[in-house]
């Protein structure tokens, strides 16, 4: 994996170059170890009570996190669609090592598709919408890509911002597609309405069943918003297993190459730039994806939706949790999802606090939260060889 | 196609205004890429401080539009003194806090970059949040007309009367767009002769060319970067006065917009080329001028921008090709 001595001038690299700075002192693996020792039923048993859990989330209110002021299951469509673009970001910057600057562009295709031809020029089926918006902004995501792709690392992330913003004006200044004026009356996931199921209503530490407050299984209208929570949560667990595949395979592993020495991977007989724009059009796909969910649940966009600052908060979340570890970037993207919506008056902060934040973490943390098995290993075997050439040069 | 041409003296000479001020801005991306190879995204950040400096002098001031002229030019100085100060030292805190433990550590760029980011964010989220910030302090209500409606526009008044030199094709050229282009031109002649015959000029050209070959030969390469820095956030300082006092407001987040613009006209110049910086401010404020005046007002921003994704994907070495290092004395 590494190559020994780091040396401190790769061109485009994150990587490697992500496992410098400071180390904490506990082994973060330990928990990880306990439970991959368990045997197996318990396993599958634990993780299906998680899964369970999560699902189970906005009907449980459990009071120290569920929100006061806004209603908990939109909070956490918020929170699950932030989760699904920091997953597609994190396969381009985080696997690939390509800093892109304009991912709210490929959130902003996905939406405006579904928009634009399911109200606003045709009413299309939303069945039909989904895959369109996938397929429009996978499309695109090829089309930025194949020129981009050959350019140097920075600049690749000013062209990208570059391209987000042209996306949003495009938008702004286009009457065919709503102006600045938006869309309204987006199309929503159809319902089937099958049964209701009761909240629970706290008092301390006990809990009630509220049969006056009920969320109708999939039916997905404007006051309650946990069916779009339970689809985009499955949307999720979909993704990651795909993350999880692509990641073992001869693709992820082609990434990790490209991102850490292009020249070598080269070499070695990876073509690089095939795997950059994979990347690039997954990363545009999942992105695409998670727009499409917004605009069906939000009901109504416009471009100031899509504002430069969404892109700097989605490379936020990815790079404070870790960019290249899936659950980093997870962890990541609940920070900067959820806690303005818990705390009130954070809203307003939220961008001093992130920008602080990647500024400190670049600094002093560049691999983020929770970085990556491999780098934490690399880094590991970064030390050794360090702490075996001073012993050799005290010898 | 009749507007562009109906219009063209005045298109000309307002894109020529616009492309000095995208040209004195962009030498802070030039100098700092020359030297360290690195994009210095919160450079529109210096920027956006400078302007709000200037404004602030006036503020302070409080000299009425009319004055004797005298106390305009004394009022204007002072309010250029200060946001070339204001600007200048939020470049060093910058090379400070998000670039120093970088470069010493010879982090990867895009490490860098990230930093970097990070810092234009919350410079601009200070600026924004500035009247929460004093209301920490309790001065809220003493510092109001500084800090009142920190989330809108901010209006400068030019104390500068605007008026009509001289008419070319029915468009009236004022002393405002001759004093900025004038003083764009005579300041990057200053800042080139300034790189050409100094010793810090001949320590930057030396690190741009080679920093380890230069720290042997015994230039002090943090000073040198040091003085980049400095030097670019005085030019955008300068840029800063020049802005308002053609387009009379800034905002806490004008800079990004204009940021992204002068580094178009950097890289459009030859990012690390001190005279392209000029040039390349000058064809894009005619090409955004000309270009909305073809397809609508509304796309500006699109043609520029478009701009810079054509030249970084063609020729992404820019029209007089990219070196500090070697614009030799």
């Amino acid at each position: 994996m590494t190559s020994g001595k780091a040396s401190p001038d790769t061109e485009s690299g994150s990587a490697r170059s992500m496992a410098w700075g400071p180390r904490l002192g506990w082994d973060r693996g330990a928990l990880a170890r306990r439970v991959s020792g368990l045997p197996k039923p318990v396993k599958w048993a634990l993780i299906g009570l998680l899964v369970v859990l999560l699902y189970a989330l906005p009907l449980l209110e459990i009071p120290i996190i569920s929100t006061p002021d806004t209603d908990f299951g939109a909070v956490l469509f918020t929170v699950a669609s932030y989760v699904l673009v920091a997953l597609g970001l994190n396969i381009v910057l985080g696997y690939a090592g390509l800093l892109d600057l304009g991912y709210v562009g490929f959130y902003a295709i996905g939406a405006y598709t579904v928009a634009v031809l399911g109200s606003l020029q045709a009413q299309w089926s939303w069945w039909l919408l989904i895959p369109l918006a996938v397929l429009f902004t996978t499309i695109s995501g090829v089309l930025l890509g194949a020129p981009t792709l050959r350019v140097r690392g920075d600049y690749l992330a000013i062209v990208t911002l570059g391209f987000g913003e042209i996306i949003r004006l495009t938008a702004l200044n286009t009457e065919w597609l709503g102006a600045a004026k938006g869309i309204t009356g987006v199309p929503r996931p159809p319902s089937v309405e099958l049964f209701e199921l009761p909240h629970l209503q706290w008092e301390g530490a006990t809990a009630f069943l509220d049969l006056d407050d009920k969320t109708t299984f999939l039916f997905f209208g404007v006051a309650d918003q946990a069916p779009y929570y339970w689809l985009a949560l499955t949307v999720i667990f979909v993704i990651l297993g795909a993350d999880r595949m692509l990641r073992l395979s001869r693709i992820g592993r082609a990434w990790e190459a490209t991102r850490e020495d292009e020249d070598a991977a080269e070499l070695m007989g990876v073509p690089t730039f095939k795997f950059k724009l994979l990347a690039f059009a997954s990363g545009a796909f999942i992105g695409g994806l998670s727009g499409a969910l917004f605009a069906s649940r939000q009901g109504f966009i416009n471009p100031e939706s899509f504002q430069l600052l969404l892109s700097i908060l989605f490379v936020a979340a990815v790079v404070v949790g870790g960019a290249g570890n899936r659950w980093g970037v997870i962890l990541g993207a609940i920070v900067v999802a959820y806690l303005p919506e818990r705390f009130r008056g954070f809203e307003e902060w939220r961008l001093l606090v992130f920008g602080a934040a990647l500024l400190v973490l670049a600094n002093f943390r560049p691999q983020g939260l929770i970085p990556p098995r491999r780098t934490r290993r690399a880094q590991a075997v970064d030390e050794q060889l360090e702490a075996l050439e001073e012993g050799a040069d005290r010898a | 196609m009749s507007f562009l041409i109906n219009n063209f003296v005045e298109l000309t000479v307002t894109g020529l205004v616009l492309g000095a001020v995208y040209g004195l801005v962009a030498l802070g991306y030039t100098l700092v890429y020359g030297v360290l190879q690195l994009i210095n995204f919160a450079h529109s950040e210096v920027w956006m401080f400078g302007s709000f400096a200037a404004v602030w002098v006036t503020v302070a001031v409080g000299v009425a539009p009319g004055s004797a002229l005298p106390v305009v030019i004394g009022v204007l100085l002072l309010a250029l003194l200060a946001a070339m100060t204001v600007s200048g030292g939020v470049a060093l805190l910058l090379e400070r806090v998000a670039y120093r433990r970088l470069i010493r550590l010879d982090a990867p760029k895009l490490v860098a970059l990230i930093s970097a980011i990070g810092a234009s964010f919350a410079l601009a989220e200070i600026m924004g949040l500035r009247d929460r910030i004093v209301g920490w302090f309790g001065l809220r209500d003493d510092l109001d007309p500084y800090v009142r409606s920190a989330r809108d526009n901010t209006r400068f008044r030019n104390p500068l009367e605007t008026e009509g030199l001289f008419t070319v094709g029915g468009y009236t050229v004022t002393n405002v767009d001759v004093i900025i282009i004038v003083s764009a031109v005579v300041m990057m002649i200053a800042l080139d002769q300034f790189i050409r015959r100094t010793r810090t000029g001949k320590g930057i050209r030396a690190v741009a060319q080679d920093s380890e070959a230069a720290a042997l030969m015994g230039v002090n390469r943090n000073r040198i970067i040091r003085a980049t820095f400095l030097v670019g956030g005085i030019m955008a300082g300068a840029a800063a006065l020049l802005y308002l006092m053609r387009f009379g407001v800034t905002r806490w987040n004008a800079g990004f917009l204009l940021g992204v613009k002068a580094f178009t006209a950097a890289v459009l110049g030859g990012i690390g080329n001190v005279r392209g910086a000029l040039l390349g401010g000058f064809v894009l404020g005619l090409a955004e001028n000309y270009g909305s005046a073809l397809i609508g007002s509304e796309w500006r921003d699109v043609v520029a921008f478009l701009l810079l994704v054509v030249i970084l994907l063609f020729r992404p070495t820019g029209l007089l090709g990219e070196s500090l290092g070697r614009a030799r004395a």
